[in-house]
């Protein structure tokens, strides 16, 4: 009997599609089914899966499988671990492969318990050598890579985004199994209300950025003349985020101090905060000023391919190879320089501003 | 919630982030180069989910609530972390003497926490509330606190939590608002009836507690005999095996650019930005 491998996603949040990371790891799954001579399924969870079925109806899959229904149209525990548990008892997968969005994450490691199955998180990677299938992981924020086998079936692996191309397919009618599941009242007395997010303006953290624009803990610090410039530091980092479309990020110290209250940078939150203690964005490029370039921050850079960092101190942390290209200059002189360029450009071709 | 709660904190430690960490093969898979020898602290999320299970417990009602710290990891080094851990908040630990690796399987870290747990006396599941870390800063896989859940039969989990709020609504009933993390910058918000439930913390509000001599005084008199008792078990591969583990490869050549004017700077960083 061959293998069988389930590609587990949810609706996206707009409830048309998959979320973008899914159809990386469609194209991951295909790729394994192929190498190891397996069996396809899909499985997916939502409110309503129709449209999102569509558009993979044409990948090859042997069968599609959904639980849906209002109580799965939002990402809480108890129902989705009862979703994910449920299609992959129906799918009776060796492998189970899926997105590492939030929503996945917070819960198909309990999924993985249920089945008496094993799982791994952040993968990266995921071949088969010789009919045996390795993962490749970070350990230690990105510290360390280790290649993994794992002998428990089912081994559920959640991929990150960026590792492999996504797969693309006309869409198409789709025959979808429903599985039914009958939630206990204990999977349903928690109530998902919404989402909360900063007004449109003072978004600043925008995942499919072309570039990660990184503030440091020297954008609030005294400067030459001897006294801070918050409000200027503000006023040329938004621009440069109004013109560039960059996603922000921060230090933590820079972070931190809104905890602190110091004078702080307003739109700067925890949420910002790159390396150890805070996210590890994929960025294509990344740009870092006014911050030192500590190992504890740069972990959070290991996904971004290119690196450039502005900073008054020629022997910070990024001069050590850590970035590209390292401005020994003032981030304040050059941000302005560069703002002004933007706005030229934009004027005289509005099609020529930074592409995002 | 007149009764306050019992706030279970699951947390270990891992190396000082400032410390550079080097793989080494052991008989029992790979380890950290001089690994005892490093300087550790507590894990960091897990020390932000004690800080908010202290704020929480000092401001539930009746003030019967309770603190433990559950920690799966060496005996000296735990021993170590504690000097410094037990002077910020009042907590009583469990510790449980194994392997913080990061290479250890989360599965079976799940399972001494879970039995450590459950093993704890007077502890009252209709006030249980279980914090830990969202990931740990050694595997980072955010999946031991799932697995303690289900082993604990809660099904109201919550990860990467920024923020609880006990509602005072009409029925004054105990529910909390949570605040998740889910992407772009947002949160998720739900409202939990109550305990039993689990947290899995990321940075949430509160700074770092100064040091207090007569917190770790008070505290260090049921740490150390916790110490003393604590029982060393060894923690099963459970089927994981690593093919390799090595640190990043490329060190970039860095091109350090002196002397040049913010105008031509900034034309480089555009022209390479557009690219
Ligand atoms: C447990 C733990 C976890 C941690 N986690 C994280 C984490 O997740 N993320 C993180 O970032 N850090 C983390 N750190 C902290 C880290 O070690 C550093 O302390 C921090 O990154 C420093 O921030 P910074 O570079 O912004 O500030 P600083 O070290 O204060 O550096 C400021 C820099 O700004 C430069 N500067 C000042 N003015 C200008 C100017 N006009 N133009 C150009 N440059 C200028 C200075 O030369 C200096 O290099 C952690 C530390 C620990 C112990």
């Amino acid at each position: 009997m061959s293998q069988s491998i389930l590609f587990l996603a949810h609706v996206s949040e707009a409830g048309n599609s998959l979320p973008k990371v899914s159809y990386e790891v469609l194209g991951a799954a295909l790729k394994l089914t192929k190498q190891l001579g397996a069996r396809l399924t899909i499985g997916l969870i939502g409110a309503d899966v129709t449209a999102a079925a569509e558009t993979v109806a044409a990948a090859g899959a042997e069968r599609i499988l959904a639980v849906a229904g209002p109580d799965f149209a939002s990402a809480r525990y108890g129902s989705d671990a009862a979703a994910a548990e449920a299609l992959c008892r129906a799918a009776g997968a060796e492998l189970i492969l899926a997105p590492a969005t939030s929503r996945f994450m917070r819960v198909l490691a309990g999924v993985a318990h249920r089945l008496n199955g094993c799982v791994d998180t952040h993968v990266t990677s995921l071949e088969s050598v010789s009919g045996e299938v390795r993962a490749t992981r970070w350990h230690y924020r990105q510290r360390i890579e280790a290649v993994i086998t794992r002998d428990a079936r089912p081994w559920i692996v959640l991929l990150e985004s960026g590792c492999e191309a996504a797969w693309t397919g006309q869409s198409g009618a789709a025959k979808v199994e429903e599985i039914p599941v009958t939630l206990a009242q204990a999977a349903t007395r928690t109530v998902v209300s919404g989402v909360r997010a900063p007004k449109s303006d003072a978004q600043t953290i925008r995942p499919d950025a072309n570039l990660l624009f990184v503030a440091g803990a020297g954008w609030t610090k005294k400067q030459a003349d001897g006294k801070t410039h918050i409000d200027q530091a503000e006023t040329l980092i938004l621009e440069f985020l109004r013109a560039s479309g960059a996603s922000l990020g921060g230090s933590k110290s820079l972070v931190d101090q809104t905890g602190e209250s110091q004078a702080v940078l307003g739109f700067m939150t925890h949420l910002n905060q790159v390396g150890q203690t805070g996210s590890t964005p994929r960025h294509p490029k990344g740009l870092s000023t006014c911050c030192h370039g500590e190992e504890p921050h740069v972990v959070g850079w290991r996904f971004i391919n290119e690196r450039r960092a502005v900073n008054l101190d020629p022997n910070c942390g990024w001069a050590r190879g850590k970035a590209d290209v390292l401005y020994v200059a003032d981030a304040f002189e050059v941000l302005a320089k560069l703002n002004a360029l933007l706005a030229q450009r934009s004027r005289t071709s509005p099609e020529a501003i930074l592409q995002t | 919630m007149t009764n306050g709660y019992h706030i279970v904190v699951c947390g270990s430690i891992v190396p000082d982030p400032l410390q550079t960490l080097e793989p080494v093969q052991s008989p029992t898979g790979p380890a950290l180069k001089n690994e005892m020898m490093l300087p550790a602290v507590l894990d960091p999320w897990a020390a932000h989910a004690l800080y908010e299970a202290a704020n929480l417990a000092s401001k539930a009602a009746g003030s019967n609530s309770k603190v433990w710290l559950v920690s799966v990891g060496p005996k000296a080094k735990l021993q170590q972390v504690m000097m410094t851990i037990a002077q910020k908040v009042s907590f009583e630990l469990v510790p449980v003497d194994s392997s913080a690796s990061g290479f250890a399987d989360a599965h079976a870290t799940a399972a001494l926490l879970a039995d450590a747990i459950q093993s704890i006396p007077g502890l009252d599941r209709s006030r249980l509330l279980v914090f830990g870390g969202w990931e740990s800063a050694s595997r980072g896989a955010g999946a031991t606190m799932q697995l303690v859940g289900e082993r604990l039969e809660i099904l109201d989990q919550f990860q990467g939590v920024d923020q609880i709020r006990v509602l005072d609504n009409a029925q004054a009933d105990g529910s909390f608002e949570v605040l998740e993390r889910i992407e772009g910058g947002r949160h998720q918000v739900s409202v939990c009836p109550g305990p039993p439930a689990l947290f899995g913390w990321a940075t949430g509000n509160l700074p770092e507690p100064r040091n207090n001599p007569q917190v770790g005084m008070a505290n260090m008199r049921t740490v150390m005999p916790a110490l003393q008792r604590a029982k060393s078990v060894p923690l099963p591969a459970g089927g994981l095996h690593f093919l390799g583990a090595s640190p990043p490869k490329q060190q970039r050549q860095t091109r350090v650019v002196k002397d040049l004017p913010a105008e031509q700077i900034a034309r480089e960083i555009a022209e390479w930005v557009g690219k």
